[in-house]
């Protein structure tokens, strides 16, 4: 199986704060990579970078075949992209963002108005097609701008803590999304908080400090920590931590 | 271009759906020149003064007549000593009071000079200003006509022409000032806070990871506010030209370049604020601190400039509004050939420079 995501010695300063401290790693294609860490670990500075918003100090990245220094502008056509923190503009209409996110990754319009009726068809939403996005539930919202983040078809797609303050149910949903997504072979990226959603990783990063202290199958990890689960082999791995919480 | 025009198009989508940003836009050009036009005028009209005539001749007489008789004053009180001056001016009865001293009319034949002594409640200093001006032109013509009708009398004859402005008419000063108010209201102020919004609720990073350039982003959401702005300018012409009367007596192409440019100045306004502000708060206080604050009070729109201190001088020197203000004026009102204004226009575009130039160094320094 190719890699879609190499990273060699990544390193980003910030002054005399290093966030990321010298980390390399691979991820396969159709893989979903589970990167954790506490708050301040370092994770979203290394994210921000892959995703080709920051540039590192040192080391090399390629993302999706493309170096994360000199062609951001192609790396950027190959990711979709989705935070906790925005899910979609609340005052437009659901058909209206799927449309100008669509638009911006340069796809054609009959397509784009295509594939907007057959995910709203799978969504089951076709009735709030014409509902502002400020009207529909916290979940549904979740669930559509996840599918707003793959409807380009990226290679690789980067979940920043897509399901905080999500409920269970929901959630498991969610999950299987991110399955489905994986099947089809786009490679998912994800941070999260929950430790039990770690364990549907196929792999999972554990940062502290800056660095990648563990990496392996959600199985291995506990396995070599002799932890019941995911939440214990992070315990274990922060309890190292000398960085103060942001 | 596309992304651009989808872009934009959000952007319009934004401020339609949102009933305070309409309301800003629509409605607060059209409240400011009726505020201004109607509620907050500095002209003078039925004032009521007092009179103590200590020489209670036929002239004074007149002369009181013409005063009570004028739009401006009315006279409310005779007094007949000076304590009852004071009385009524605590109990703001009037706000000036005209006093004649005695044997007016004989020194007045004689050309020996009478007095008249004026006193005005100087508590609000520009009112009280105005009000003595008026006064004067008033008592001025009455003495005029008193000395036509008896030739020998006739001294000083003071005649004044006042240009532009014949009637003296505050809203030919307030309509330059409000459209160099509401466009910073709408291009640096609503402009920043929209940006600092897609920054604050994520979207910005969303997009930032997105094909589409920043300069892309940045300039379709100024577009709307582009748009709105030139509405605006438009509402603002027609309420001052058909509603109060105010002439447009320049180019029209001259005048609306100037709005344009001064439009464009604006606008790159509020991208630098919205380049140096973290929340929608922070956006709001600087553009309503250091832009909005002194378009009003500095710009000449409320007070004169000349007779500022020095230092507020020099900050005047550097609003945008005081220029578009000065330019407006002279072009709409005074009806001068543009190169009359190409001072203004000179500033304003360097001006336009600099903050694009400044924005966009900033601009690129946020990504790294």
């Amino acid at each position: 199986m190719e890699d879609v995501i190499v990273v060699r010695d990544l390193t980003k300063r910030f002054g005399h704060f290093v966030a990321v401290d010298n980390i390399s790693f691979n991820v396969k294609k159709g893989e979903i990579f589970g990167f954790l860490g506490a708050n301040g670990a370092g994770k979203t500075t290394a994210m921000r970078i892959l995703c080709g918003l920051s540039r590192p100090t040192s080391g090399e990245a390629m993302v999706g075949g493309f170096d994360i220094r000199h062609e951001t502008e192609k790396i950027k056509k190959n990711i979709g992209y989705m935070s906790q923190k925005f899910s979609l503009y609340q005052d437009l209409k659901v058909w209206e963002n799927i449309k100008l996110f669509a638009g911006i990754y340069g796809m054609k319009k009959n397509e784009i108005a295509l594939k907007t009726d057959i995910l709203l068809n799978e969504l089951g939403f076709e009735k709030e097609k014409d509902t502002l996005v400020k009207d529909l539930p916290l979940g549904w919202k979740q669930k559509l701008a996840f599918s707003v983040a793959i409807f380009h078809n990226p290679k690789i797609v980067f979940l920043d803590e897509p399901t905080g303050g999500v409920d269970p149910i929901t959630r498991r949903q969610f999950w299987e999304m991110i399955y489905d997504a994986s099947q089809k072979g786009i490679t998912v990226f994800v941070t999260t908080h929950y430790m039990d959603e770690a364990e549907y990783c196929d792999r999972v990063s554990i940062m502290v400090d800056g660095r990648i202290e563990a990496l392996s199958s959600p199985k291995e990890l506990k396995r070599e920590f002799n932890a019941e689960n995911i939440d214990e082999v992070f315990r274990l791995l922060a309890k190292k931590s000398t960085r103060k919480e942001i | 271009m596309k992304q651009f025009l989808s872009f934009a198009k959000k952007e319009f989508l934004h401020i339609f759906r949102d009933t305070w940003t309409m309301m800003i836009i629509l409605v607060l050009p059209v409240i400011m020149m009726l505020l201004f036009g109607y509620a907050v005028t500095t002209e003078i009209r039925d004032t009521n003064i007092g009179i103590l005539d200590n020489s209670g001749d036929e002239i004074s007489n007149r002369l009181i007549d013409k005063l009570d008789e004028s739009e401006y004053f009315s006279v409310v009180k005779v007094f007949k000593s000076n304590s009852e001056i004071e009385k009524a001016f605590r109990k703001s009865e009037i706000s000036l009071s005209i006093i004649i001293e005695n044997d007016f009319s004989k020194k007045l034949i004689n050309q020996a000079n009478p007095k008249i002594q004026m006193i005005a409640d100087a508590s609000d200093p520009n009112h009280a200003k105005t009000l003595v001006n008026y006064a004067s032109g008033v008592i001025a013509q009455s003495l005029m006509q008193e000395s036509k009708a008896n030739s020998p009398l006739s001294q000083i004859n003071t005649e004044i022409k006042l240009l532009y402005n014949p009637l003296m008419k505050s809203s030919y000063n307030f309509v330059p000032g409000v459209m160099g108010f509401i466009i910073i209201i709408v291009c640096a102020m609503m402009t920043s806070i929209s940006i600092v919004r897609e920054r604050e609720r994520g979207s910005m990073e969303l997009l930032l990871v997105s094909p589409v350039k920043p300069i892309t982003i940045i300039l379709s959401k100024v577009t709307p506010y582009f748009f709105l702005s030139i509405i605006n300018i438009l509402t603002i012409f027609l309420v001052s030209y058909f509603v109060m009367g105010v002439p447009i007596n320049g180019s029209l192409f001259w005048i609306f370049l100037l709005c344009i440019v001064y439009i464009l100045v604006s606008l790159s306004l509020g991208i630098l604020v919205s380049t140096i502000a973290k929340t929608q708060l922070v956006a709001l206080i600087i553009s309503a601190i250091i832009l909005l604050m002194p378009s009003m009070l500095l710009s000449g729109m409320m007070f004169d400039i000349s007779s500022m201190p020095l230092i507020l001088q020099a900050i005047a020197q550097i609003m945008p509004a005081k220029w578009f203000i000065s330019a407006i004026r002279k072009l709409m009102i005074m009806g001068v050939d543009v190169r009359f204004v190409l001072n203004e226009f000179l500033v304003l575009f360097s001006m336009g420079v600099v903050l694009i130039l400044i924005s966009l160094k900033k601009y690129k320094n946020r990504l790294e």
